[in-house]
């Protein structure tokens, strides 16, 4: 492969957790959930995988788990918050918190444990084309589903009821409530979605980006995936553009180690994806789009 | 039959107390299974976690010490939360303190004593009101999302940080490794209690205390805070302008976490090094909650929460615990009070079955 | 032929109010039946329970005789029963047909739902563009998909909560003969008001509620509107008479001149040009259909907003457009917002901390930014006493008062900052009878002392009662102050739906 095909199937593998968890996050806070837990998910699934699949041999189980572990801590925090109420900033940062120290705690054991990588799918067909082909076709699964997701989930929003409902339960739930539509259910499923998909993409970084296993792999990943959402302006195909975007912050970064842009030192590059979030946000905020579904973020208490 | 959250029309006082001792207790008994999950004797785990550290002169110390930035930084970060706030980025703020603070140390030295320490705490209060001032811009006149902004800057802090310290900064006699000169003795905050590495930040935290109680219940600028919070509408019907809630709340809180990261530079650890915290800035949102955002409150949980951090380290050691207990314990905790803390606000109603025609 | 809706018994408890207690009532098929009572009398309580939204605690509901268990809208839609709230239940950021969609129980095709859209729309005179989003639609056409969506589902029985609240008069009448159309096709409706005259006008029959037990069943059109007020409300309750006023010749104390300001948010409405001058002792009222300024027109004179040119503003000559509110205040302009809980009040705060919520400016309740507790009881103490607000103590939250005592709370506050011109919206909205004719005596002796009044208000019969003369605003532009006796209830109308043909100020 030629260097320039190189760097761009690097910038779409290292769009791909961004992509998963972003796309789950956006479904969320479509539906008026503010879950800002995604880190602390996003590690318990890498852990979760990497631990499965090591000892079970079996990469595929790993992604299982990954998927299950996120959904299971996104429950937890649906009944900290739909059910029981609870401020959802706060218990965000709370399932931040607490997945961040349960991965590490899972994960004493397995420092420096080799990993099972994932295998590669090259699309039979598609990937012999000149470059697109080695650019979009020859990645794993979990690559895949992230590309997927962007127009999966807008034709979901768009043109399905069950997107519709979920739409009318972020924009004024009251109303979907009076109107008959389970909030508290469509919201609860949401969030289950969201765990899911943050775990897989933790676990596309410890199965295949790189098959090991450090504390805090994630650096702030899931954060960024927060703000990829609001970049997006809550619209999926946006979504794709902005994770490539920083896939690309991320692999130049890479290379610009590499290229010896010596006057740099590794650190001041390594502020590149995190002060390009706070230029995007900016950016976004100036153009005016921000249009956030109306009830993010607040509590729904359904009268009875 | 079925079971459901009714609102109360007041909010239960008694509840509110209990809740965070409630939490405790849960979290005691959680860990208990935790530590039988784990393989241990869940009755000598707990002993090694949270009696132990403290039953000698130099554990209360290090209590203290561990407590005195939590505190600090929590009593800024209620203060904001009071007022709708979401300060997150205080581990950012904590770091640019310790970095200005400590610059003054390494590059004013003769200034010398008694000018010299004050002239370093100031540099870390300024440091990290500096550090909060950009995320107050970005929210205040942009409307930009002040938890991502103010979370980002704190990676970009530790990254300075290590520039630093691999760096410019590097003491050339360090055998290479990655540390600043150590400060000298007119830059170190005087121990208060012999035999402990307890020192000045301590009894600073904890007269901060009562000084934040007053403000709070008295202080017409705290008092809008609060209604800013409560509803912003009201807030700017009352003419407290949001821009001016918003700096106040990130500057306060910026400048206290500036304030507790230069003493623990100048205090327990004596000189610049890549890790200067344990994640004081992240965990004390944990102690800001469980004290239910009131001065009292922040400092009683600030000294269970620095009991979870040596716990944590004791543990290790006496009972070969991972020392990643501490992090889990801290999130559980949290999690239970705000399980808790929701019977405050509602109150648990059996409906009685109907008849169904 | 047995009722097409029929309760009995029907109790519904929320803490601290027994909201329905043991309510009987029934609608014959083909009938326009009124629920009748003044605020917090039960009634939109009793719908809901109709429609599912809320469960009795205990009670019957019997359709075509037959007693039916109604959990949730989706029962009750599929028995034929069809809503329109006060509160619209409409998406804004979605369209008018994904709005259609999300009320129906079935899944039909886009295509096919536009065309009966349409084809319902153009039957009852109920046009709308389907893919329009509903932010942009005016009030009144948000009203009309709200029935156009319940006529979609071919209702057996319509109810409809207080419709006419947002309405021009003319588009209230036209509201009317689409109703009369609607019964007469065979569907009962349930119509909620506490407006006696088009009760009379349209309804056959009418329930009178009063404090969540019905009082008493009547044929509207044989009763007077006297005797109707009286079973509503159970006493007799004295609304103050406001003598013409001569105001030639008083000082002006506010005058605004080409105030212009841009919309706040997407939503928003912009202000243009609004000009007029408020006189010592005047009380000047402005109409007009919510959603047409009102909001950005308090908060434009309260300070919460600034005007872009100083002297757009003036108090006593002196421009106050560049004052943020503590500045105004001191200058004696008070200003009280038409949203109790939320922007006029906080609910989780005390009454004596939202004493000291709009006050501190004015009086001396603070000393060199610290508060002054003794000061401030003192004050809250003062507004209950002389206000008549029924209240256990200072210390209770807000939002533990009903509605009427935190309302005369708000105004007794303001008031009694003695103010030079005081900004009133919507004062009496949403609150029981005694309390609103108290908010009205209170405003009439407010003026009668000296204070300028400026009253924004949606209830056309409150300003043809306390104002001295009207302005109508539209779409963020003010019509010219018009003497009250010299208007009538047809020109308003019109202005307030932008039509003014005879252009005539005083």
């Amino acid at each position: 492969m030629d260097p320039l095909t190189a760097v761009l199937a690097s910038i779409i593998a290292a769009a791909t957790p961004l992509l998963l968890a972003a796309a789950g996050e956006l479904v969320v806070e479509r539906s008026g959930v503010l879950n800002l837990g995604v880190e602390g998910m996003m590690l318990t699934g890498a852990i979760a995988a990497f631990a499965t699949a090591t000892t079970s041999g079996n990469p595929h189980l790993g992604i299982l788990a990954a998927a299950l572990a996120g959904a299971l801590l996104a429950l937890l925090f649906g009944l900290l918050t739909l059910t029981l109420l609870a401020n959802q900033v706060a218990s965000g940062l709370a399932l931040t918190i607490f997945g961040v120290g349960l991965s590490s705690l899972l994960g004493a054991g397995f420092v420096g444990v080799p990993g099972e990588r994932l295998p590669r799918l090259d699309i039979p067909g598609l990937s012999a084309w000149p470059l697109v082909g080695p650019v979009l076709f020859r990645h794993d699964i979990l690559v895949y589903l992230g590309l997927l997701l962007p127009p999966g989930l807008a034709l979901f929003l768009r043109r399905t009821r069950a997107g519709r409902i979920l739409r009318a339960c972020g924009e004024n739930a009251d109303a979907a409530h009076a109107l008959g539509h389970p909030v508290i259910r469509v919201r609860y499923l949401a969030l289950l979605f969201g765990g899911a998909t943050s775990g897989l993409a933790g676990a596309f970084l410890s199965l295949s980006y790189t098959p090991l296993w450090i504390e805090e792999m994630t650096a702030g990943r899931g954060w960024i995936a927060l703000a990829l959402v609001v970049f997006a302006s809550w619209s999926p195909w946006r979504l794709l553009l902005g994770a490539w975007l920083f896939g690309g912050v991320t692999i130049l970064e890479l290379h610009a180690q590499g290229l010896g842009l010596v006057a740099v030192p590794a650190q001041v590059l390594s502020m590149l994806p995190y002060l390009a979030t706070i230029a995007v946000l900016l950016v976004i905020a100036r153009s005016g789009r921000l249009r956030a579904p109306a009830c993010l973020g607040r509590p729904f208490h359904p009268p009875v | 039959m079925r079971i459901g959250l009714e609102p109360r029309i007041e909010r239960s006082a008694a509840v509110a107390l209990l809740a965070p001792v409630v939490a405790v207790l849960l979290t005691l008994l959680a860990g208990a299974i935790l530590f039988a999950l784990l393989g241990h004797a869940p009755g000598a785990a707990l002993y090694a976690f949270f009696i132990s550290p403290i039953d000698s002169r130099y554990g209360l110390g290090e209590l203290g010490v561990k407590a005195a930035p939590l505190v600090l930084i929590a009593l800024g970060l209620a203060f904001g939360f009071r007022a709708g706030v979401w300060n997150i980025g205080a581990e950012g703020q904590f770091t640019l303190g310790a970095i200005c603070g400590g610059g003054i140390a390494l590059f004013l030295p003769d200034v010398g004593a008694p000018w010299l320490f004050p002239l370093m705490l100031l540099a870390g209060v300024l440091g990290g009101m500096l550090w909060a001032a950009i995320p107050a811009l970005l929210k205040a006149r942009f409307e930009v999302n002040e938890i991502l902004t103010s979370l980002m800057l704190s990676y970009v802090a530790l990254l300075l940080l290590s520039t630093l310290v691999h760096g410019p900064w590097k003491d050339p006699e360090g055998f290479g490794f990655p540390q600043s000169r150590l400060f000298p003795e007119a830059a170190t905050a005087p121990l208060v209690l012999a035999g402990t590495r307890l020192h000045l930040g301590a009894l600073v935290a904890l007269l901060a205390v009562p000084v934040a109680w007053v403000v709070e219940r008295r202080a017409l600028g705290a008092f809008g805070a609060r209604v800013a919070g409560l509803a912003p509408a009201a807030a700017r019907y009352a003419g407290f302008r949001r821009p001016r809630v918003i700096w106040a709340a990130m500057l306060i809180s910026g400048g206290l976490a500036g304030l507790a990261g230069v003493f623990e530079v100048a205090g327990p650890i004596g000189q610049l090094v890549p890790r200067i915290s344990p994640g004081y800035g992240f965990t004390a949102i944990i102690v800001a909650f469980l004290g239910r955002l009131h001065p009292a409150g922040v400092l009683l949980a600030g000294l269970v929460v620095a009991l979870s951090y040596i716990g944590a380290e004791n543990a290790q050691i006496e009972a070969g615990l991972p020392q990643a207990v501490g992090g889990v314990f801290q999130g559980m905790l949290l999690f239970f009070l705000l399980g808790c803390e929701v019977f405050a606000r509602y109150r648990l109603r059996v409906y009685p079955a109907r008849r169904r025609a | 032929m047995p009722p097409r809706l029929e309760l009995r018994g029907i109790v519904k408890r929320f803490p601290g109010v027994l909201a329905n207690d043991g309510i009987d009532l029934a609608v014959a098929p083909g009938e326009i039946h009124a629920l009748l009572g003044e605020n917090g009398a039960g009634k939109s309580t009793l719908v809901k329970i109709v429609y599912g939204v809320l469960q009795p605690d205990a009670g019957e509901i019997l359709i075509d005789g037959r007693p039916v268990a109604m959990r949730s809208p989706h029962d009750a839609r599929r028995l034929g029963i069809a809503m329109v709230f006060q509160h619209f239940t409409l998406f804004e950021a979605m369209t008018v047909l994904e709005n259609v969609a999300l009320a129906l129980e079935d899944e039909i095709p886009f295509p096919e739902l536009e065309r009966r859209l349409l084809e319902v729309g153009a039957r009852y005179g109920l046009e709308l563009a389907p893919r329009r989003e509903v932010h942009g639609l005016s009030v009144g056409e948000r009203q009309r998909l709200e029935v156009v969506r319940c006529l979609l589902q071919e209702p057996r029985l319509l109810i409809m909560d207080e419709p006419t609240s947002v309405l021009t008069p003319q588009e209230a009448e036209a509201l009317f003969r689409t109703l009369a159309r609607i019964a007469a096709a065979g569907t009962s409706i349930l119509y909620i008001s506490h407006r006696l005259q088009e009760v009379v006008e349209l309804c056959d029959r009418a329930t009178i509620l009063r404090g969540g037990r019905v009082v008493a069943t009547v044929e509207p059109r044989r009763e007077r509107v006297e005797t109707l007020a009286r079973l509503m409300v159970g006493e007799e309750v004295r609304e103050p008479v406001r003598a013409p006023q001569r105001l030639a010749g008083r000082a002006p104390v506010l005058e605004v001149e080409g105030l212009s300001l841009p919309a706040d948010h997407p939503f928003g409405v912009a202000l243009r040009e609004i000009s007029f001058t408020l006189h010592r002792g005047e009380i000047l009222g402005i109409a007009g259909v919510a959603g047409n300024g009102q909001r950005e027109l308090v908060e434009a004179l309260s300070g919460e907003r600034l005007a872009p040119r100083p002297e757009s503003i003036r108090i006593h000559a002196r421009p106050i457009g560049h004052l943020d509110v503590a500045g105004r205040r001191r200058l004696g302009l008070c200003a009280l917002p038409e949203e109790r809980l939320g922007h006029a009040a906080v609910g989780e705060l005390t009454l004596a901390e939202n004493a000291l919520l709009s006050a501190w400016p004015r009086l001396a309740l603070t000393r060199l930014g610290w508060i002054r507790p003794r000061a401030v009881a003192a004050f809250a103490g003062e507004i209950v006493r002389r206000f008549d607000v029924r209240t256990p103590g200072l210390e209770v939250a807000a939002a533990s008062l009903s509605g009427g005592n935190l309302q005369k709370f708000v105004v007794g506050r303001e008031i009694l900052q003695h103010p030079e011109v005081l900004v009133v919206a919507q004062p009496t909205w949403g609150i029981d009878a005694a309390a609103a004719a108290a908010v009205h005596r209170d405003l009439v002796a407010l003026a009668e002392a000296g204070t300028a009044v400026l009253l924004v208000s949606q209830d056309l019969d409150e300003l043809f009662m306390l104002a001295d003369r009207i302005a109508v605003l539209h779409a963020g532009r003010l019509f010219p102050p018009m003497r009250t006796r010299d208007v009538d209830l047809g020109r308003i109308g019109l202005m307030m739906a932008g039509i003014d043909r005879e252009a005539e100020s005083v």
